[in-house]
């Protein structure tokens, strides 16, 4: 089986003050530090664990600057067998429709059987490559998918519905799925795992080898723009109850219920 | 006899035939605290009386087996040499009270066997129980006792020597037996007492002796029973299922799914099946997987690391390295429970457990020392006391202890990262020796003539991980220092509380500090101390810290619980502790327990501050 995982570097924005930069439309990052996507991994997690069912081969690809070569590494050190990394300064400031265009043109052709994402990612959050780049390659898509088994030419996903539901699905080879967290258990990646790997070459493709036009891509090709970014204003409904551990559940109680948070 | 003789040595090669296909590892030189060992742990049988009755009746079978091969060997070689066992006055004497000593043992030994049944015997664990083998065992050892005496005082010449072949061939059924099952010990006790570690328990063995190079090693850990070094091997033979290990662990207390004694069982079953003394090895790839299957991951991530197991030992059998390779494994397999992955993953970003910013480091008070900076002593907080507000306070009641005194102290403070100690213990090896870089290198930065830490386990990693040159301290050391120097002039605190010291396990097993903390506390003018039943080498871990505290094992009552409940058995009304995670985990205990305004947990550091005067005693509720 030939497995390919996108999968995205994005910032861990946990105990750092955020802030909005100059421009008005960043981050300030001084203070970020760095990691693979969460679902990404639970992505890589359900490539290796296929790989591991029934043989085959797992390529992770990326799309960033240089410094996102390290999520390619670090899915390398938990078993990945290639690595690509999609790279180019034109690239840059692509939306989610030309990182799918991106991807698509580096997947053409490619012998794929099955191609992996998370379903969203942390520093986005819309969800939207994925079904981007199965449109763009024609083939059929499950997202949110909750397990996920292969048998023979067949794809048995499960998926979120509303309300809870669970919903089983088969898809025909090759397709595409975007995996839920909670899927599976990502493995560790060890300090020595990741030692292990760092001699590896990773190749790097830009905008001539993916056959692309400049244009398409990057900020010039963005059909979704930025306008302002802004940290929501702070809300003054903080309420102590009071009273004994009994009256206080039942107050809270009736105000979820007020409130409609049951 | 020459045939039953010949079965032994065979059943002993192929015993030693894992031990020879097992990890390097070396346990020579130092022979005279070896012989020392053997002398007082050994012959000496020093462990044993911790437990009165088994103890002492161990000690009397013991005893009588050694006066009485004298007799047996000269029994053995008696139809070669005729009249050889005629040994004479007053050795007659003296084995005829040894046997019937030893018949009374056995006696003992198997009514405690079958009747009273300490609950020790019986693992809750455990799939099949070793009381018939020991009852099977002691008959023999009483038909052996009967049998020689048969011998003796047997008046006929027939009866006498029915008795001489009664006896000599139950005495080479019993050897042959021995290396069946726990009764092995017999034969391995005395040497792996011999071999054992002559290190501070503290220090855990490196992943490899043969292979220095951490980054150079095929695979790390581990997974299958050649992995394991011939001295752990040896430890497990030794086994005698007495329970002791798992009667002190706190997390088999806690009903967690660890017991210690299990995994000496596990490992031997295992070692018996495949390397079997008839047939052939078992290939590793053919066996159930020894570290995943047969030994689970959740038993191995419940160890706190305390080292109870090991210091109640009898025949000194060694857990920690071996809990630690196995670990290894896990960890460079992916096998880490996702709890852990965070802090682990936090730990090499941030170089802390709670993934903050090394900016936000709390404040201790004490001088932050520049790169190029000097000062005497140098104060490593660890991540505990930098992030977490409660501990914070400990810092800054012992920094300002250490400037009344007037020692000019200094941190390092944001370029300090964690010790990396937890990660070390949790198999981790790479992370720990990334922590170990950065810390070195900026104290590299820096001068200084001492280091103090108020946290047992930066101690352990500072002083046996680190290998620095300066001196490494714990605060009560330093504190006891202070005192003798006439630095710390001690006020009564003006209460009727009793106060009991809890021992930290890296404080006190595994760097053998117990008194410089009580020192401290006893220096306190009118202060009444109590000591618990648990405390010092058998004190009862608190449920351990850093990285512990993200990964809660399931247990049916937390170990910090436990604690506190022999606290209040021993009347204290305050917990003097010396280590920040004792003070959470018994803090955290007060309050689930209700005891909250019942018992009060402090830091030795914050009871000194307080009895120098610089913070009002709380009002005894
Ligand atoms: S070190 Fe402590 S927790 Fe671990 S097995 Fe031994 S006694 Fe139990
Ligand atoms: S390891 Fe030691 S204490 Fe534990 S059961 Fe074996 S002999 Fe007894």
């Amino acid at each position: 089986m030939d497995i390919y995982v996108c999968i995205k570097r994005v910032a861990d924005t946990s105990e750092v003050d955020i802030e909005i930069d100059r421009t008005g439309l960043a981050l300030t990052e001084d203070d970020f530090s760095y990691d693979i996507n969460e679902w990404d991994n639970f992505a890589v997690e359900a490539a290796l664990q296929l790989k591991e069912e029934h043989g085959g081969k797992v390529t992770a690809l990326t799309v960033g600057i240089e410094d996102d070569e390290e999520v390619l590494r670090r899915a390398l050190a938990m078993g990945c067998d290639e690595a690509l990394h999609l790279s180019d300064p034109c690239f840059e400031g692509s939306d989610a429709w030309g990182i799918a265009q991106i991807l698509s043109a580096a997947l053409k052709g490619k012998p794929l059987d099955l191609l992996l994402f998370g379903t969203v990612s942390a520093d986005e959050g819309a969800g939207q490559t994925g079904g981007f780049v199965a449109g763009l390659l024609d083939l059929p898509m499950v997202s949110l998918a909750t397990s996920l088994k292969v048998n023979g030419s067949i794809a048995t996903v499960s998926h979120e519905v509303e309300g809870g539901l669970e919903r089983v699905r088969e898809l025909d080879l090759p397709a595409v799925v975007t995996v839920q967290t909670g899927i599976n258990e990502p493995r560790y990646v060890s300090i020595r795992g990741i030692r292990k790997v760092s001699g590896i070459e990773i190749p790097v493709s830009g905008v001539g080898d993916l056959g692309l036009d400049p244009n398409q891509v990057g900020a010039s090709g963005a059909r979704v723009k930025l306008e302002e970014l802004f940290l929501p204003p702070q809300g003054q409904s903080a309420q102590m109850l009071e009273g004994s551990d009994d009256e206080i559940i039942d107050k809270l109680l009736d105000l979820l219920q007020e409130n409609g948070g049951l | 006899m020459a045939a039953a003789l010949g079965a032994l040595t065979l059943i002993l090669n192929r015993r030693l035939a894992l031990l020879r296909a097992a990890a390097a590892e070396p346990r020579t030189g130092d022979w005279g605290a070896r012989l020392k060992r053997l002398l007082v742990i050994g012959f000496g049988q020093s462990r044993q009386p911790r437990y009165l009755v088994a103890g002492l009746v161990h000690v009397v079978l013991f005893a009588g087996f050694m006066l009485l091969s004298l007799r047996s060997m000269s029994l053995i070689a008696e139809p070669f040499w005729p009249g050889i066992s005629n040994i004479g006055e007053p050795y007659t004497f003296i084995r005829h009270m040894a046997a019937a000593l030893v018949l009374v043992g056995c006696a003992i030994a198997a009514w405690r066997r079958v009747v009273v049944r300490p609950a020790r015997y019986h693992d809750r664990h455990a799939t099949v129980s070793h009381t018939k083998e020991a009852v099977a065992i002691l008959s023999l050892i009483s038909f052996l006792m009967i049998a020689d005496a048969a011998f003796d005082f047997g008046g006929s010449e027939g009866v006498r020597k029915v008795a001489f072949w009664a006896h000599n061939s139950a005495l080479l059924f019993f050897l042959c037996l021995l290396p069946y099952g726990k009764h092995f010990h017999v034969i391995t006790a005395l040497p792996n007492v011999f071999f054992s570690s002559l290190k501070l328990s503290g220090v855990v063995k490196p992943p490899s002796y043969s292979e220095s190079d951490f980054d150079a090693l095929e695979t790390v850990g581990v997974s299958k029973l050649e992995d394991f070094t011939w001295k752990q091997l040896l430890d497990v033979y030794s086994c005698v299922d007495c329970g002791r290990c798992s009667d002190h662990c706190p997390a088999y207390a806690s009903k967690s799914p660890l017991s210690p004694r299990m995994l000496n069982i596990k490992t031997r079953d295992a070692a018996f099946e495949h390397y079997p003394i008839k047939g052939e090895i078992t290939p590793p790839e053919k066996r159930a997987d020894l570290v995943g299957e047969v030994i689970t991951p959740d038993e191995l991530w419940s160890c706190t690391t305390c080292g109870a197991c090991q210091e109640a030992c009898p025949v000194t059998i060694e857990y920690l390295d071996r809990i630690v390779d196995m670990r290894r494994f896990l960890v460079d397999d992916g096998n880490l429970p996702a709890t852990l992955q965070k802090p682990m993953a936090a730990l090499e970003k941030r170089g802390n457990p709670y993934g903050k910013m090394a900016r936000k480091r709390g404040d201790t008070g004490v001088r932050v020392l520049k790169e190029g900076d000097a000062c005497d002593t140098l104060f490593f907080t660890d991540s505990c006391a930098a992030f977490d507000p409660r501990v914070q306070e400990t810092a800054i009641a012992f920094g300002e202890i250490l400037a009344q005194a007037g020692v000019d102290a200094g941190t390092l403070g944001k370029d300090e990262v964690d010790s990396g100690h937890e990660a070390r213990r949790f198999g981790e090896e790479g992370l720990f020796l990334t922590l170990r870089e950065q810390n070195l290198e900026a104290m590299d930065k820096r001068e200084f003539t001492q280091i103090v830490t108020t946290d047992p386990h930066a101690l352990n990693a500072l002083k046996n991980d680190y290998e620095l040159e300066q001196p490494v301290l714990h605060h009560s050391q330093y504190l006891a220092k202070l005192l003798s120097e006439g630095k710390l002039p001690l006020q009564p605190l003006g209460d009727n509380r009793r106060y009991t010291f809890h021992d930290p396990c890296y404080l006190g097993r595994h760097n053998n500090e117990y008194a410089a903390p009580r020192d401290v506390l006893n220096a306190i003018p009118g202060i009444e101390t109590v000591e618990m039943e648990r405390s010092r080498n058998r004190s009862f871990c608190c449920g351990a810290g850093s990285l512990n505290l993200f990964h809660e094992t399931e247990c049916e009552r937390r170990m910090g619980e436990l604690r506190l409940d022999m606290v209040a058995e021993s009347g204290a009304d305050v917990v003097v502790t010396a280590c920040p995670f004792c003070l959470s985990n018994l803090e955290d205990a007060a309050k689930t327990t209700g005891r909250e305004n019942e018992i009060e947990i402090i830091d030795l550091a914050e009871l000194v501050q307080r009895s120098l005067g610089k913070t009002k005693q709380p009002e005894k509720e």
